[in-house]
């Protein structure tokens, strides 16, 4: 079986398909990719069904060597790469002969790039997903120098198209929220604070959450809540005022109150924000006209 | 009850089991979760029970947020007409199914925990042995269940300094749960003993022995039978 042998990680990449949900009430998160159109994308580019795994590289950085005929794409954030020396492009199918080494930088926008390769990577799953959880610790370990990446089978699919358009995620990024389960728990003004000035992602996040600096979010008393059910999206404001935006490995259960919930598909976007980069919200609804 | 929304494809079913009015009582969110597991509405994926809630996670293209309102105010009324009584359904959901762990009572807060309460070790573990207990909800870890049931004499804060580590089957006591270790973690619970039941195993289906709604009893390893006479209400300690 041809198999990806990992010559240097990068910062941090993990194994990440479309995750495990179900499971929350056994205390289970879903997991799964950060930005789970660009794993879909490159899964579509290498013929693979969608959930098939792939590596989630934060920050680039990967180096990894094809022991036999291998394709593969990469998707999500931008990163110059190259394959058995010669230069490849981004949301493109990549051919790897034996022996060829897959060399991918530091992006130039956006903190996660998804690497595909046709068959998956056939790593054993762990409760049906082949998804790292960094905060369960639940699937497969992190990739690190020396790891074996096995490919997969062959699936039936070809690929059938040679370069896929994609939205560019640079500048100043709007996320669409919808007023959350505890809006009322904080002071009248806080959705229209949350959804005046940008915020600004910190260092401190991980696809756990991204903790943002910017205006306080004042609550309306002092009441403690009681843990309950969490989603990804969810904005959860600490005693602090600064939201986290909770993202793939969050908390099944949390005691913050939620003010918001990011609109799902633009949780994706979420997912390739970078520390100090702006990110402003606005409330969903119907455009103004 | 109350319907809140969380996101597009998700609503908080806020709970409140012991109204202060005249109001009927609802379902404990153990006991929803039940109900829903049982009969799942169309276009539900998930639900997430924690300690007044529960979480229902949707696929907006199968159905709505007002469909499933319509639909949990249903089963739940269904579930009310069924059984008066609304704590006994969950127990008729889940009869003949108590599950029995064994513990070991050696736990390094075990002393601590009678004096701050003032009872004898003996007494602390026939008191804990004593109590019919209900999975509530799960959190903190995969398969970490929050255990409703613990005798009020046994209701402590956590403690003050929490543990860098405590092992992997660590029988546990903290504010009105009780519970087990899944995994060796950081935790603040008192200790009280440690069972070798693994209540968690990913290659086990399902992986999780302490699902939500769950019945369970502990049974002292050291002693030949099981002094189950005290504190055999299921929630005795929340009501």
């Amino acid at each position: 079986m041809s198999a990806l042998e990992v010559l240097a990680p990068g910062p941090l990449a993990t194994v990440q398909d479309l995750g495990r949900p179900g499971l929350a009430a056994l205390g289970v998160g879903a997991s799964g990719a950060a930005d789970r159109a660009s794993l879909r994308l490159a899964n579509r580019l290498v013929g693979n069904a969608e959930d098939a795994a792939g590596v989630e590289l934060t920050f680039g950085g990967l180096r990894a060597r094809a022991t036999g005929f291998a394709t593969v794409a990469l998707t999500g954030a931008p990163c110059p790469a190259s394959a058995g020396g010669r230069a490849v492009g981004m949301n493109a199918p990549i051919p790897m002969r034996p022996g060829d080494v897959l060399v991918i930088g530091a992006p130039t926008q956006g903190a996660r790039t998804y690497l595909a390769v046709r068959g998956g990577i056939d790593v054993p799953p762990v409760l049906g997903a082949r998804s790292t959880d960094v905060l369960s610790g639940l699937g497969p370990e992190f990739v690190q120098e020396g790891t074996v990446l096995p490919i997969g089978r062959e699936p039936a699919g070809f690929p059938t198209v040679d370069q896929a358009p994609v939205r560019r995620v640079a500048g100043e990024v709007t996320l669409r929220v919808i007023p959350g389960p505890r809006a009322d728990w904080f002071a009248p003004d806080a959705l229209g604070v949350l959804c005046g000035e940008p915020y600004h992602v910190t260092s401190e996040s991980n696809r756990v959450g991204a903790r943002l600096e910017g205006p306080e979010l004042r609550r309306a008393g002092p009441a403690e809540l009681q843990p309950e059910g969490m989603v990804r999206g969810a904005l959860q404001v600490p005693p602090h005022g600064r939201p986290v935006l909770l993202l793939a490995d969050h908390p099944v259960t949390g005691g913050y109150p939620i003010i918001a919930v990011v609109v799902d598909e633009d949780v994706d976007l979420a997912a390739q924000l970078r520390p100090g980069e702006p990110v402003r919200f606005r409330i969903d609804g119907p455009r103004p006209t | 009850m109350r319907f809140l929304t969380m996101g597009s494809r998700a609503l908080l079913v806020e709970l409140d089991p012991r109204p202060d009015g005249d109001g009927p009582a609802d379902p404990e969110p153990a006991q929803l979760y039940r109900t829903l597991t049982r009969t799942p509405p169309a276009g539900a994926l998930e639900y997430v029970p924690a300690a007044r809630t529960v979480l229902v996670r949707f696929d907006p293209a199968l159905t709505s947020a007002a469909a499933l309102r319509d639909r949990i105010g249903q089963a739940v009324s269904a579930a009310t007409d069924a059984d008066v009584d609304g704590h006994s359904a969950v127990e008729a959901g889940s009869e003949a199914a108590i599950l029995e762990i064994p513990v070991r009572y050696d736990g390094a807060d075990l002393d601590e925990v009678a004096r701050i309460s003032g009872l004898s070790p003996d007494e602390v573990v026939a008191r804990h042995c004593g109590g019919l207990y209900t999975v509530a909800f799960c959190g903190f870890a995969p398969g970490f269940g929050y255990l409703t049931g613990l005798d009020d004499a046994l209701r402590l804060p956590r403690r003050a300094v929490p543990r860098t580590r405590v092992p992997a089957g660590s029988v546990a006591i903290a504010d009105v749960y009780t519970s087990v270790y899944p995994h060796s973690s950081p935790g603040g619970w008192h200790l009280l003993g440690r069972t070798e039941t693994a209540v968690w195993d990913v290659t086990r289906q399902p992986p999780a022995l302490l699902e939500p709604g769950t019945r369970v009893r502990f049974v002292s390893q050291d002693a030949s039978t099981t002094d189950a006479t005290t504190n055999g209400t299921a929630d005795g300690a929340r009501g």
